[in-house]
């Protein structure tokens, strides 16, 4: 700001340019600690009124101001590059523009609810403010969020990024010289689609209808349990309707409101937690993985290939059956040829990077892998086997990971020549969208072997847990006492379409009937059975009869078409599966009125969930209340609203979450008795899970 | 050009054992147009031809591929060249046109038929222009240039003034009958050819009005410090030496020792020769200052630097650039600037789509 003023205050200064000395980075949006400091609404009102007034006067300054944008304009970063008079930014993948304050329960203060539906129009500012979504420069330049590209340089006199951004520097400065001495117009030529669309806008009825349309699309999405979207949609109505000062005003005070909810300390909890799981804690390996190896071409083996030849790693595939193997790469390939569709990477760069895959059948070149992954199926016996076969060809550094979701890795590694190289690496369905990836040590793991494959999972993308090997680890630990419930509340006559309406009603994504669908209901048996014979009647309940009848019926869920809905190719639509009523009518059990309102139904399912993940805590499965939060709202679906179960005890209170609990114990049994280190931060009501 | 070269050397036909031409962008009607080009040209029908393609150094590979076959003791005489047709270049139907075109000379039935033609649109109908664009990056050449102009820190006044010296030499030379490579040629309908007809030295003022030809508005590569697409051939008789002897010519000159080079497409396009240059140098054991004579191709004054021994009788700027038939005319002139200035050792260097490039040494025959 002091350099600003100078500038106003210069009269051999004519115009300036705002230019980021990071590369990759313009501004990447306001520090949240900051706003996470703020005690009150007021205190964070202030805050926005703050970077309000700074933004006004850069919009209103008579010097020309040129924003040079490379690397990430996010947040407050795009709110001051469209405060800005003109915008230049670099074509290239580093380079995004958005305002993610929605993902933090909040919304843009520093004048961008003003700001953004006059640049690019109310529906785009609509979408990029509730979205969130980040949007490539080629992208704003066609939308009119930037005025220029410049185009990323290859090497020359100086390293490729040093050059690119002087030569960014270069060009702006030429525009800011030229909009000093108008000979440049920062107006744009407006398309065809976008002249209607602004005249559309300027009739009070069809802005009325577009606010009544956005805000049933968002009441619709977000069931009532995000604040933030309805704000924002109320604070651009304000600005547009009365005026832009009411407009500024709305926006500063439903900030400060939206700061102070427990839905955005939630979500900005999970965004430092994601933050924390983007890093390796275990330090650098002493090898990087450059040759991998996956073992299985089935739904998770294919994904994980896919993960990784995008990133550019050398991946053999191998499976035992050509059908199998040709199936698993048609998947990798489609999901690349999809991310063409997206105009994520061009046709020419796919087949470049689906060189990166080796389809084989046998061991060929195993002799060279640094990492193996095995994801075949889910049978110890056939771990076993393919271990040794793996052991007796990779070279003594390979590590082997084994993808399961609940066989016990110290069980695995059993038969292994190598213990301290075996690791489990529990990856989520679908591979390439789900972000999770939960690692899991044995006491025999060494900390390089753990380094090594963090380190890969990072290189793929993924936010990372790492835990201590168990039945069930933690993801599936957590998932099996509420699956175990889900039964119980379905044989007590509860329909799966009202089961699914609760559980989406208090936040999970998808619905608990829904989610054992997709997961498969004859894994959803296996784990219920292997896990109850692990932890007893805590993880009853719920009669595994039914998965079993299920299973027996060929009702595995999605993939076979039938479950407790009816999937067919092609519809959205899904109907109840009515061969289902005799299953449910053999197993029916009563009801107990005392604990299955609707409210009782929802708490009796997530509770048990979080009395799970505290224990996980207090036996050390996990680490830290971080990554126990990011896997169950990652790999889980677990409420992002309630911020994950330790965040969930910590805002709701430990001691209404105890009482819950006691009330289930009493009526249902030892499932519901609550674990001691939850009894502890129920007896002290200072302790929390994050201070 | 073939006939003319025989015409010129007076060799007779039956003596050349082999044809060799370079090409970019194919006619398919011709696609090995050497062989049609031998035919027309009234060559014996027993003289085999091939094409070979590599983008702008085409000739430059019909060159070296005669050196291989002449010096694995294949062939004598070997008679290579490079041709383009940049004013009539194949357009094609789009890719639904043809789709649709293509299934219905396979469709049996009235009824097959109709239903295929059910599905045109209107849009099949727009066609598919070939683009300088790389396939791998799908940016046009100019582009690259400009961006690696920029990446170079080469400015625009830097490549007009070299564009400027490159019309200017070129004139000058053209004008002291130093263009001698140069075969009149009678286009039907139209006007005899017998000069280069793009050599147009400007201002430096008249440049600096041009707008950037690719990256708009603030680029720095234009129409005129870009080399400009024509018509054109070229072809070089090349022997061994004892044969020429045994058959009583002088040679003009050797062609000594060549490299083919590749690099990043995207970024390193244009830089062929900047890689091509120190690694000939090396294998024919030579040095810069050996080199009497450069000739460079000169796509874009970008990357290049004005020396007194460089393409002193213009380039490709001026006298324009032919894809395939362009590395023939620098070896040509490297080899006449070298008897006419007096040098022994020229270096020729070249970029190509790809991310390619080529470097040659050429020995002045002595006297």
């Amino acid at each position: 700001m002091e350099v600003m003023n100078e500038i106003w205050a210069n009269d051999q200064i004519r115009s300036a340019v705002l230019i980021s000395s990071k590369p990759g980075c313009f501004v990447a949006g306001a520090d949240i600690n900051m706003l996470a400091a703020c005690k009150t609404s007021q205190e964070a009102t202030r805050v926005s009124q703050d970077g309000q007034r700074i933004f006004e006067k850069l919009e209103k300054s008579t010097k020309p101001i040129v924003a040079a944008i490379s690397g990430s304009c996010l947040g407050g970063g795009l709110e001051l590059a469209i405060s800005c008079q003109y915008r230049i930014a670099t074509k290239d993948r580093k380079t995004v523009l958005g305002v993610p304050e929605v993902l933090l329960g909040i919304l843009p203060g520093a004048g961008g609810t003003q700001r953004l539906p006059k640049m690019v129009g109310i529906p785009a500012a609509f979408d990029m403010m509730l979205t969130g979504r980040n949007i490539r420069a080629d992208r704003a330049k066609k939308m009119g969020l930037v005025d220029q590209l410049v185009e990323p340089l290859g090497p020359g006199v100086k390293p490729p990024e040093e050059r690119t951004i002087e030569y960014l520097e270069e060009v702006a400065v030429m525009f800011a010289k030229g909009l000093a001495d108008k000979k440049i117009t920062p107006k744009r030529d407006k398309g065809l689609v976008e002249k209607l669309t602004s005249y559309a806008m300027r009739i009070p009825f069809v802005r009325q209808q577009v606010y009544k349309t956005v805000e049933e699309k968002v009441r619709k999405q977000t069931k009532g349990l995000y604040p933030a979207p309805l704000k924002i949609i109320d604070a651009v109505k304000t600005g547009i309707e009365q005026g832009s000062d009411a407009g500024y005003l709305a926006e500063s005070q439903k900030f400060g409101e939206l700061a102070m909810t427990k839905e955005s300390k939630a979500l900005m909890g999970l965004y430092h937690g994601q933050v924390l799981c983007k890093k390796n804690k275990f330090g650098t390996p002493q090898k990087e993985v450059k040759q991998l190896a996956v073992l299985g071409a089935g739904l998770m083996g294919a994904g994980i290939a896919q993960v990784s030849v995008d990133k550019g790693l050398k991946t053999l595939l191998k499976d035992t059956t050509v059908a199998g193997l040709g199936r698993g790469q048609q998947q990798v390939f489609k999901g690349l040829n999809d991310k063409v569709k997206k105009k994520a990477v061009t046709s020419f760069e796919r087949d470049s990077i689906f060189s990166n895959l080796i389809g084989q059948l046998d061991y060929k070149d195993f002799e060279k892998a640094d990492m193996v992954i095995e994801a075949v199926f889910e049978d110890l016996s056939i771990k076993h086997k393919v271990l040794k076969e793996v052991e007796a060809v990779t070279p003594d550094h390979c590590v082997f990971a084994s993808n399961t979701s609940a066989l016990p890795i110290k069980e695995i590694a059993a038969v292994s020549k190598r213990p301290e190289k075996v690791i489990g690496m529990h990856y989520f369905s679908p591979v390439d969208k789900m972000q999770l990836l939960e690692i899991i040590t044995t006491e025999t793991t060494t900390r390089d072997t753990t380094a090594s494959a963090v380190a890969l999972g990072l290189k793929q993308g993924k936010v990372i847990i790492v835990v201590k090997d168990g039945p069930g680890f933690y993801t599936t630990r957590c998932l099996a006492p509420m699956m175990s419930e889900v039964i119980r509340i379905l044989q007590e006559g509860v329909g799966p379409k009202k089961l699914d309406s609760l559980t989406t009603g208090f936040g999970f994504p998808v619905g608990a009937a829904t989610l054992a669908d997709e997961v498969g209901v004859d894994v959803a048996q296996h784990v219920a059975e292997d896990l109850g014979k692990a932890f007893g009647e805590r993880f009853g309940g719920g009669n595994v009869e039914l998965l079993k009848q299920m299973v027996a019926k060929g009702f595995l869920g999605r993939k076979s078409g039938k479950g407790f809905y009816i999937y067919q190719e092609g519809s959205k639509d899904k109907n109840l599966n009515s061969d289902m009523d005799s299953i449910f009518a053999s197993l029916k059990l009563p009801a107990k009125p005392e604990a299955s309102s609707d409210e009782d139904i929802q708490y009796r399912v997530v509770t048990r969930f979080v009395n799970e993940a505290v224990l996980c805590l207090q036996e050390g499965i996990l680490a830290t209340p971080e990554e126990g939060d990011i896997g169950a709202v990652f790999g889980l679906g677990f409420p992002p609203c309630l911020g994950g179960p330790f965040r969930f005890v910590d805002l709701y209170s430990a001691q209404k979450i105890v009482d819950r609990l006691r009330k289930y114990e009493a009526v249902y049994g030892k499932q519901f008795t609550p674990c001691q280190l939850l009894l502890d931060h129920a007896n002290s009501p200072g302790k929390k899970f994050y201070q | 050009m073939s006939r003319g070269l025989l015409h010129r050397t007076n060799v007779p036909k039956e003596v050349v054992d082999y044809i060799i031409f370079g090409t970019v962008i194919q006619e398919v009607k011709t696609s090995n147009v050497a062989r049609e080009a031998a035919l027309g040209a009234g060559f014996s029908d027993k003289t085999p031809a091939h094409t070979v393609t590599m983008a702008c150094i085409s000739s430059n590979q019909a060159m070296t591929t005669a050196v291989g076959l002449i010096a694995s003791g294949q062939y004598d005489v070997v008679l290579a060249g490079g041709v383009e047709l940049m004013s009539d270049v194949p357009i094609r139907h789009s890719r639904k046109m043809r789709k649709m075109m293509l299934d219905l000379s396979r469709a049996k039935t009235l009824g097959q038929r109709l239903s295929l033609l059910s599905k045109f649109r209107l849009n099949f109908l727009s066609p598919e222009l070939p683009a300088v664009a790389e396939f791998s990056t799908s940016e046009t050449m100019g582009h690259s240039a400009d961006r690696l102009a920029a990446a170079f820190a080469i400015s625009r006044l830097e490549q007009d003034e070299y564009a400027l010296r490159s019309h200017s030499l070129a004139k000058k030379a053209q004008d002291e009958g130093l263009l001698s490579d140069i075969v009149p040629f009678k286009v039907p309908g139209k006007e005899t050819v017998s000069k280069d007809n793009g050599i147009r030295p400007s201002s430096l003022e008249q440049m600096a009005k041009l707008k950037p030809a690719f990256i708009k508005p603030y680029g720095t590569v234009t129409a005129a410090n870009s080399s400009f697409l024509t018509d054109g051939a070229s072809a070089m008789l090349i022997m061994s030496e004892d044969k020429a002897l045994a058959m009583g010519y002088k040679p003009k000159a050797y062609l000594r020792d060549f490299v083919y080079v590749s690099q990043d497409p995207k970024d390193q396009l244009l830089l062929g020769p900047t890689y091509a240059t120190p690694k000939v140098l090396e294998k024919a054991g030579l040095t810069m200052s050996d080199i009497d004579v450069f000739e460079f191709h000169e796509a874009f004054s970008v990357g290049a630097l004005p020396l007194e021994k460089f393409n002193a009788w213009g380039g490709s700027l001026s006298l324009g650039h032919p894809f395939g038939a362009t590395g023939c005319r620098l070896v040509m002139t490297a080899a006449n600037r070298l008897r006419k200035e007096g040098g022994q050792f020229g270096l020729v260097a070249a970029c190509a789509a790809g991310g390619q490039g080529h470097g040659m040494i050429v020995e002045t025959y002595p006297k």
